[in-house]
C-alpha cells in the first residue's frame, strides 16, 4: 500500500523521531508499506518514517538502482540507526520526496560507520561511502526533523573553488 | 488581472540593497517570485520575477526612488510568468585554464552546436596577477546527449592544444 508523503512546508517534517522498541508483525507490515512508497518514485533510492507521519527511527535506503554507484550494500532496512563515524567531505546535489521541484548542493561526509536494527531486531553494522553514505545522512536527519533545506550550501562555494583555493596557500 | 514582470537592477555594491528594494515592492503591493541577486566585481546584481496588479509604469514608480537613492539602473521587462517546474540540470562541466582571451566564446559556442542548453554559468579568475588561471563552471541540459558534448569537448581539447582542462560530468538527482 502506497502512503501519503508529507510536504514542505508541513510542520510535521520538523518532528524529531523517536526509538522504535516493538518488533512485530505491524513493523514488518509498515516497511513493505514504505518499500512500495520509496520504489513508486522514479529515482526514489533512499526513504525515511517520518516523511509518511510515522515518527520513529526507521529508515529504507537502496541505491542499487544508482548508475554510478559501485559500492554499496543493496537494499537496507535502517531500524534505530546511529552514526559512530565521519570522515571526509563532498558537496552534491539532493532532492528530496518531501521538498518536491527544488534541488540543493549539501555537504556530506565522504565516509561513515553505522549501526542499525534490521526488521528482526538484530544489530548491524556498516561501513559506507559515497552516495550510499550520503543517503543515509539525509534520511537520518528526518528522524532528526531536519531537512536538506537546512544544510543547503552556496553554489558559489563548491568543492572546485575549495580545492583552488587550498592550492593557493 | 496580476501582472508578472522582470526586474533587473545593477549598481555599487552597498549594505541594505537588497532590504530596501524588496521594501519597496512589498509596501508597493508587489509579490517576488524567484530571484537571483549576487555581487559581481563591486555591483551589485539582482533579478527579480514580481507579480503585480501594477503597470508598468506605476510598478516603476514604486521601485525609482529607491533605485536612484542607491544608485541602482532599473530594467523591467513585462513576461510570461509564473511559479514553474525548475529545469533540473543534467550535466556539469568545468573548465579551467591559464588566462586567455575568448575562451567562454570558444567553449560555449561548441556546446551550444552540440545541444547543451546552460542553465547556470559561473566565471572567474583566480591565481596571482602575475600567473592568473580561469575557471568556469556551467550546469545546464544535453538536449542532443552527453556524448555529443563529449566530442564536443575533445574537438575543442585538440584545438586548444591542451592549454585548458575540460570537465564533463552528468548530474543525476535522486529523491531521498
Ligand atoms: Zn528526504
Amino acid at each position: 500500500m502506497m502512503l501519503e508523503i508529507l510536504t514542505y512546508p508541513d510542520p510535521r517534517l520538523k518532528e524529531p523521531s523517536t526509538t522504535v522498541e516493538t518488533f512485530d508483525e505491524e513493523l514488518r507490515n509498515f516497511l513493505s508499506n514504505l518499500e512500495e512508497t520509496m520504489r513508486a518514485g522514479p529515482g526514489g533510492v533512499g526513504i525515511a518514517a517520518p516523511q509518511v507521519g510515522r515518527f520513529q527511527r526507521i529508515a529504507i535506503v537502496d541505491v542499487s538502482s544508482h548508475k554510478k554507484v559501485t559500492k554499496h550494500h543493496g537494499r537496507l532496512v535502517l531500524i534505530n540507526p546511529e552514526i559512530t563515524d565521519w570522515d571526509g567531505f563532498e558537496i552534491a546535489r539532493e532532492g528530496c520526496m518531501s521538498v518536491p521541484d527544488y534541488t540543493g548542493n549539501v555537504i556530506r561526509a565522504t565516509h561513515i560507520k553505522l549501526t542499525a536494527q534490521n526488521e528482526n531486531a538484530e544489530i548491524k553494522y556498516f561501513e559506507m561511502e559515497g552516495y550510499e553514505a550520503r543517503a543515509v545522512q539525509h534520511e537520518l536527519d528526518h528522524l532528526d526533523g531536519l531537512l536538506f533545506l537546512d544544510r543547503l550550501v552556496s553554489r558559489r562555494h563548491d568543492l572546485f573553488q575549495r580545492k583552488t583555493h587550498q592550492k593557493k596557500k | 488581472m496580476k501582472n508578472w514582470f522582470m526586474l533587473a537592477l545593477v549598481g555599487q555594491d552597498r549594505v541594505g540593497i537588497v532590504a530596501q528594494i524588496t521594501d519597496a515592492l512589498y509596501r508597493g503591493g508587489c509579490n517576488l517570485g524567484e530571484a537571483s541577486m549576487l555581487r559581481l566585481g563591486t555591483s551589485f546584481t539582482m533579478m527579480m520575477m514580481v507579480n503585480t496588479q501594477l503597470d508598468e509604469n506605476t510598478l516603476i514608480s514604486v521601485i525609482q526612488p529607491t533605485a536612484e537613492k542607491l544608485g541602482l539602473h532599473l530594467h523591467l521587462d513585462q513576461i510570461e510568468g509564473e511559479l514553474h517546474p525548475h529545469p533540473e540540470p543534467d550535466v556539469k562541466i568545468v573548465v579551467h585554464g591559464a588566462d586567455r582571451a575568448g575562451i567562454v566564446a570558444q567553449v560555449t559556442g561548441e556546446l551550444a552546436n552540440a545541444g547543451l542548453n546552460i542553465l547556470d554559468l559561473e566565471t572567474g579568475v583566480g591565481g596571482s596577477d602575475k600567473k592568473p588561471f580561469y575557471f568556469m563552471q556551467i550546469e545546464g541540459n544535453a538536449t542532443q546527449g552527453m556524448e555529443a558534448l563529449q566530442l564536443a569537448l575533445e574537438k575543442l581539447k585538440e584545438t586548444l592544444q591542451g592549454n585548458i582542462d575540460i570537465n564533463l560530468s552528468p548530474l543525476e538527482t535522486f529523491d531521498l
